[in-house]
């Protein structure tokens, strides 16, 4: 049985729509997220998951519905920017910022949005650095360092801004595959550990041992939600089981 | 009639010097500060015109089309001659310096629109996803990227604003062009002319060199 989602959920998603001319890429989604929970999207390219992280924290307008994060509702206007403050987001091509060193990628954002010193905030993102395993490279600019390492100063920057839900839009999709592994133990070691991680994912192996819920996905909807031991092992559902198939058997 | 004599008299050149270096000073003072009210206004103009409420958009658009169709010789005539008429009387000066500006603005706007659209939408979405405001966002992270992309063609523009200044002397603004008309018909001689070009050529050959030498980094990086 997968774990109920507790009474007051820090993502609630209610009959969320989205189209891009007459593609339909969200079709009337609902989905409840609990605090600290680790949340695994899983489906084929094209089937809305990715557009649906990124309705969490508006990079991406939905048309229909509503999205509530921390009981605020995800829209345009003032309170747009309190939700992005506690949802960071890591990307899958990095998006670093070239124009800044590795320290001051992870500094600015509590710097501009917490008022925080630049002394301050970059010893904290020294400390950040250190974590994740990268702290010898914090004076280098980010097309310095290797993808894996890029993608780290990527979490240590959403992570800069202490946010209470992370979400991650195929982390480790454009890696190499010998720098995969270094992305997914830093994520590992997320999950768990209080913030709520909310993941799009290819890698099947990481999905199974690091979520409490998989969210498949097909068509722009929710077609299943369960626990990583019943989904990979005994789904009833067709269209899921299609889907491992082709992507464990090659 | 000896052709050294008459283009290159270094006697007439020579009495002419001190008043070319006035009229020079001014065409850099002139072109100097149009060029840096360009660029501001530029820059203003640019953001207007990407992120703006509707109507107002249409006004900056309206303006930079405007403003890059008009003879910058036909404006400068207009604002010295004919604002007079609705009460806006302006020193040869600050007829040339509004001139230059309003249509350097027209042309620096679009330069820094088009390093702004060069810019990743990713870049945009990672300042945005932690937490920082428009202001922000364009501050730290994208004008920083997108000027080191524009300088080239910000720099081209300068090149242009500074010999535009020369129209100035319609207005009888005495620049480098108009003192050296002046110092030809006093002593009979074209030399003025000749030293005022070569003024010109000393200020802005180096910026030519200097924007040359970016396309040429730039193409090399593009290439690699």
């Amino acid at each position: 049985m997968a774990p109920a989602p507790s009474s007051d959920p820090i993502i609630r998603m209610r009959g969320v729509g989205k189209r891009y001319g007459t593609f339909e890429a969200l079709r009337s989604v609902d989905l409840e997220v609990a605090a600290g929970e680790v949340v695994v999207l899983l489906g084929p390219s094209g089937s809305g998951k990715s557009t649906l992280i990124r309705c969490i924290n508006h990079l991406e307008e939905y048309d229909s519905g509503d999205v509530f994060v921390g009981g605020v509702r995800v829209e345009r206007g003032r309170n747009l920017l309190k939700v992005r403050q506690q949802t960071g987001m890591v990307f899958q091509a990095f998006n670093l910022f070239p124009n800044l060193s590795v320290l001051d990628n992870v500094a600015l954002g509590p710097v501009r949005v917490k008022k925080l010193a630049w002394e301050d905030s970059r010893r904290r993102a020294q400390a950040l650095l250190d974590r994740v395993g990268i702290g010898a490279q914090a004076a280098k600019f980010p097309t310095q360092l290797s993808g894996g390492q890029q993608q780290r100063v990527g979490i240590a920057r959403a992570l800069a801004m202490e946010p209470r839900i992370l979400l991650f839009d195929e982390p480790t999709s454009a890696l190499d595959p010998e720098m995969v592994g270094e992305v997914l133990d830093v994520i590992k070691g997320l999950a768990h550990s209080g913030v709520t991680l909310v993941l799009v994912t290819h890698e099947m192996g990481f999905a199974r041992q690091v979520a409490d819920r998989i969210v498949f996905m097909e068509e722009g909807e929710i077609r299943e939600v369960s626990t990583p031991d019943v989904f990979f092992t005994s789904t009833r559902n067709e269209r899921a089981r299609a889907f491992l198939d082709a992507v464990l058997n090659h | 009639m000896n052709l050294v004599n008459t283009f290159f008299n270094v006697d007439v050149l020579w009495r002419s010097l001190p008043q070319l270096l006035q009229g020079l000073w001014r065409t850099v003072l002139l072109g100097g500060l149009s060029i840096v009210l360009g660029l501001v206004g530029g820059l203003a103009l640019a953001l207007v015109r990407l992120y703006a409420p509707r109507a107002l958009r249409w006004i900056a658009i309206a303006y930079i089309d405007v403003f890059r169709a008009l003879p910058v010789l036909v404006w400068l005539v207009i604002v010295y001659y004919a604002f007079p008429f609705i009460g806006i009387r302006l020193s040869p000066f600050a007829s040339a310096c509004l001139a230059l500006t309003t249509v350097s603005s027209a042309y620096t706007a679009e330069i820094y629109r088009a390093g702004i659209e060069a810019i990743p939408r990713g870049q945009f979405e990672a300042a945005q996803s932690i937490g920082l405001n428009a202001f922000d966002v364009m501050r730290d992270v994208v004008l920083p990227q997108a000027v080191r992309i524009v300088i080239p063609p910000l720099t081209n523009n300068s090149i242009n604003v500074m010999k535009d200044t020369a129209l100035a002397s319609v207005v009888a603004l005495p620049d480098l062009l108009k003192q050296a008309t002046q110092a030809q018909a006093l002593a009979a001689n074209p030399t003025p002319l000749i030293g005022a070009a070569l003024l010109y050529l000393i200020l802005l050959l180096p910026l030519v060199r200097l924007v040359a030498r970016f396309e040429k980094r730039y193409s090399a990086r593009e290439a690699r």
